[in-house]
């Protein structure tokens, strides 16, 4: 695979080698363990399902759950499958993984190569931003949205998810820049570069290991996120994520499991998807200095 | 005039950022502050009662329950995943064939919400329908694993799952700290003789404190955020035997009708992540202005 | 580009604007928690009827928890200033978002439908807020029944239980055959389900002394004590694995002749229906032994909130359409309830719902109709979790049985 896989591996013998596979193998199961019960159970009939064993393999396979959960099980009172919600999700997602992304690598980019009295002060409280709860943001928060007139709308929760992704995005960048030589940016100013030339000719160029570090984690958050979506949505703009819970978690409904499991895996696909291609990009891009203090 | 200017151009920059975060986050805190110091029921209101809500806060069992059970969760959570994301680390460092595949393995459980692995989990545990009664069926009659309907063991069933989801990632941070140790190191040791256990004891292991302190940080937040993989499996149960401070405070903001209550407790959760965060966080900024 | 952009919008915008006037603009949202299966297929009655009087209906459902999850998106909704026309929602909800002033008033169409003279009172107490109609009722449930697989009650004896001791009875005999006599979902709801009608069981006087009045010497009286120690015998019929499981699990159980019996509210009949099951034959739907002849309910009510003006019309037309009989017996045949008002053939029901009906008119005429407390009809939501703490605390084994009428007086005082 492409990572620099340097030389570390201490040399060891062939039981040595068998003993590290097996475990490897181990756990390899018990994470995939949670998925095979979602596929599984997604391919089986309902009855099947009331039948007892949930770890066997279905006897007979059925799509039907799949085709039901994508486009005609009951969310709500429409019978439109999960299939509409997508599109606000994409909607929501994009711009605030785009908007937190760019405004975390300005602020990165400030922070490190345009510091200023306080500028450590101004991190550690935007840093701090990343550990609140967010339910005790709700009722403010709903109160500023609705004077804002963004109160139910997609552009109102790219607003939120912008703002409460900013500390983690600033954090990435920050960390990534301070390792950049400075003496670059200098030589670049000196030869008459501006503030944003300088930002656009030369960090960013070379800044992709940690946009794909950002993106990734901002991308899975929102995605991932109910709280805001169900607090902060309306009819128009319900997110995935929420329809999804509307999906699985009625109370008196009758439950249809092969379609809630099958539902869960189509909603969690974006998601999976972007880890499985951009996989290897985010351990170089954490290697790139994300991890580093 | 056009220096001044560009003097103000990276602070000009920054500030938006800034003043939605000082609103966003440090106003609604005052403003939670402020709602635990009231008498708000289902909606706040202005009601000043001083500190009667922390008072009643602290004699409900519940809480001190939540905070147990932080302590157990919080503690076995952070200590298992870093540990078991370095072991992972250190094993897929081996040139392993299929490397990419196994750390996609390791990885996915990071990008996929409690809401959809929730009932995987629930039904995987549970006696009657998962584990215990596949291994029945397999013949092996006096396995039990019933940790999940025991109100001692139900905790550690959280543990399990939250690891499942994060240690991939804390795998990947040490994998790429091990992949950016220099290499003349490790074979000036092996010139030296030394063993590989040794040279990961001694030599490797002690360079990855950053990460560790990453590591931490990342897995701190989750730890005392988390609330939808409670939610999602156990619902605070067997009765309120896995209640934790997220849980809490949600149920007493916004079902128990009882929010200056819950906002008390968003507050002591505040001040138990501000007191873990903010030294890790200052001595970070000043070692990173030494170095520079 | 753009500038074909912006022109496309300048022009759409002159279009809205021409058109806004003739198209009167009436729609409602309503905010629910019929979320997924045949309920929210019922429920797509009520929009069909509302888009053929020209008001367009925009769905916006939020499950979980009962409604838990709702409520919350709810006090966000209100909080932006930006509330739901029709909000479905539960008893003493009701009551408390009228105290705080939020709901608009539906008089004027109750008198002229003259909803006074259909719906229980019982209904009413939740409908009405100062004298003014705020919510109009969509069903009624009710969840003091048992449902029994009718093979395993054929091999337990045959009849049916209706007296604490014939339930034990047949239970026994149940445990004999070799079968788990009580499935159960140990969540705290589930528990409180039981626990309302185990107190219903030892009379409707007492119910309402301690679970409506919550009369500190009856939640801690002798009765309060022999209540828990019941709970503690029907715990011995559990499988060991209840705890945590869904009611549609526990549901299925039964279905398959795994377990006995469930205490449940009649939406369980749904589970029942959909595996192909006919009341009576493979099943059987009786009320919880003792407590013939009451009848604890809950009532989904869509609360109308107070919307501007051009929202009025709609929101009207919306709650008129919610007390038809035709919409009430659509929905509620499919939902397992039975219609809020009283005055509706039973006709298109089953046998369970037709009893249903039958039972709800006598408790309603004899002054037996109660609101369940575990369904938000019983107690005020701050007590009802109180009083699920305990029951449920009790039910894992942390109390005895007198502990645990002492803890329900003392946590039911320090949730008021």
């Amino acid at each position: 695979m492409s990572i620099p896989s340097q030389d570390n591996a201490i040399q060891s013998g062939r039981l040595m080698r068998a003993l590290i596979y097996t475990l490897l193998i181990f756990f390899v199961l018990y994470y995939l363990l949670p998925l095979w019960v979602m596929v599984s159970n997604s391919l089986k009939t309902l009855d099947e399902i009331h039948g007892g064993d949930m770890l066997a393999p279905p006897r007979a396979i059925t799509f039907e759950p799949w085709k039901a959960a994508w486009s005609t099980t009951q969310v709500g009172v429409e019978a439109t499958g999960l299939r509409p919600y997508f599109l606000n999700s994409i909607l929501m997602v994009v711009p605030a993984v785009l908007i937190s992304t760019f405004l975390g690598a300005l602020n990165g980019y400030v922070l490190t190569k345009w510091s200023f009295r306080g500028a450590n002060l101004v991190f550690g409280l935007m840093l701090l931003a990343c550990f609140i709860p967010f339910q005790i943001v709700l009722i403010p928060m709903a109160r500023i949205l609705g004077m804002l007139g963004l109160a139910g709308t997609i552009p109102g929760l790219v607003m939120v998810h912008t703002v409460y992704g900013l500390g983690f995005t600033t954090l990435f960048f920050r960390n990534y820049y301070a390792a950049f030589p400075t003496e670059l940016v200098r030589a670049a100013q000196i030869d008459g570069a501006s503030f944003f030339q300088v930002f656009w000719r030369i960090l960013v160029p070379s800044s992709g290991p940690i946009f794909v570090v950002t993106i990734i984690w901002q991308f899975t958050n929102v995605w991932n996120d109910f709280l805001f979506g169900a607090s902060f949505s309306s009819y128009d703009s319900t997110p995935i994520t929420v329809a999804l819970n509307n999906l699985v978690n009625s109370s008196t409904g009758v439950k249809e499991y092969n379609v809630h499991f099958a539902g869960a895996i189509l909603a969690a696909l974006p998601t999976l998807v972007v880890y499985i291609v951009s996989g290897r990009y985010f351990v170089r891009g954490l290697m790139a200095g994300a991890v580093k203090g | 005039m056009r220096d001044r200017l560009q003097d103000w151009v990276p602070r000009i920059v920054l500030a938006p950022s800034f003043a939605a975060v000082l609103l966003f986050v440090y106003g609604f805190i005052l403003y939670t502050g402020w709602l635990s110091m009231t008498n708000s029921r289902m909606l706040p209101n202005n009601d000043f009662i001083g500190l009667a809500n922390y008072v009643k806060l602290f004699g409900l069992k519940h809480w001190n329950i939540a905070l147990v059970n932080l302590a157990i969760f919080g503690t076995l959570y952070i200590l298992i995943s870093s540990v078991l994301g370095l072991f992972l680390a250190i094993l897929l460092d081996q040139q392993i064939r299929n490397e990419g595949f196994i750390r996609t393995v390791y990885l996915y459980p990071m990008a996929i919400s409690f809401i959809v692995t929730g009932v995987a989990w629930k039904w995987f545990l549970d006696p009657g329908i998962g584990l215990q009664n596949t291994m029945h069926k397999w013949g092996w009659e006096s396995f039990e694993f019933t940790w999940i309907k025991d109100s001692d063991m139900a905790i550690y069933t959280i543990v399990i799952a939250a690891i499942w989801q994060s240690s991939g990632y804390v795998m990947a941070m040490f994998l790429a700290g091990l992949r950016g140790v220099d290499n003349e190191i490790i074979k000036a040791a092996q010139v030296d003789g030394a063993s590989g256990v040794l040279i990961y004891r001694r030599i490797i292991i002690p360079m990855m404190r950053p990460v560790f302190l990453s590591a931490f940080v990342v897995l701190t937040h989750l730890a005392i955020k988390s609330y939808d993989l409670v939610v999602a499996m156990t619902g605070g149960g067997p009765g309120r035997a896995t209640e934790m401070p997220a849980t809490f405070m949600y149920s007493y903001t916004f079902t128990r009708n009882q929010m200056g209550v819950g906002a008390s407790s968003a507050i002591i959760m505040l001040v138990m992540i501000f007191s873990i965060i903010i030294p890790y966080l200052y001595s970070e900024i000043r070692a990173g202005a030494d170095r520079r | 580009m753009k500038l074909r952009l912006a022109l496309k919008a300048t022009a759409s915008a002159i279009v809205l604007c021409a058109a806004a006037p003739l198209a009167q603009a009436e729609e409602v949202e309503v905010l629910h928690w019929w979320t997924s299966g045949g309920e929210a297929a019922a429920l797509n009655v009520l929009k069909e009827n509302l888009e053929a009087k020209g008001v367009t209906w925009q769905d916006m459902p939020v499950a979980g928890g009962s409604g838990v999850e709702a409520m919350t998106v709810l006090r966000s909704r209100v909080t932006s200033g930006n509330p739901p026309t029709a909000v479905q929602m539960l008893g003493f909800d009701i009551k408390d978002w009228a105290a705080e002033g939020f709901l608009g008033d539906l008089s004027d169409l109750a008198a002229e439908e003259g909803w006074a003279e259909v719906v229980p009172p019982a209904l009413q107490e939740f409908s009405k807020f100062d004298d003014k109609w705020i919510a109009a009722p969509v069903n009624v449930h009710s969840t003091n029944w048992m449902w029994i697989n009718k093979e395993a009650l054929d091999a337990a004896g045959g009849a049916a239980p209706t007296t604490w001791e014939e339930l034990i009875a047949v239970l026994d005999k149940m445990k004999e055959n070799g079968i788990i006599p009580l499935a159960h979902g140990g969540q705290p709801w589930q528990d409180g389900t039981i626990f309302d009608s185990v107190v219903l069981g030892l009379g409707d006087d007492f119910y309402k002394a301690a679970i409506i009045e919550q009369n500190p010497e009856a939640l801690s009286s002798e009765q309060m004590v022999e209540a828990f120690k019941r709970m503690e015998v029907l715990r011995g019929y559990f499988d060991d694995n209840f705890s945590g499981r869904d009611w549609n699990l526990a549901s299925a159980m039964v279905i398959n002749g795994e377990a006995g019996m469930q205490a449940m509210g009649d939406w369980a009949k749904g589970e029942f229906l959909r595996a192909e099951q006919v009341p009576g034959e493979d099943f059987v739907c009786i009320r919880f032994p003792g407590t013939q002849g009451s009848v604890l309910f809950n009532s989904d009510q869509f609360a109308m909130f107070d919307v501007s003006e051009d929202k009025v019309a709609a929101q009207k037309l919306m709650a008129s359409a919610v007390m038809d009989p035709a919409f009430q017996v659509a929905f509620n045949t499919v939902k397992g309830s039975v219609p809020a008002r009283t005055d509706i053939s039973d006709e298109a029901f089953d046998d369970c719902g037709k009893k249903g009906m039958a039972d709800l008119a006598e408790a309603a005429a004899n002054g037996t109709l109660q609101g369940s407390m575990a369904h938000g009809h019983g107690a005020s939501s701050n007590i009802k979790s109180a009083i699920f703490d305990v029951v449920t605390a009790h039910l894992n084994g942390e109390y005895s049985a007198e502990d645990a009428a002492e803890e329900l007086a003392a946590a039911v005082e320090a949730a008021q």
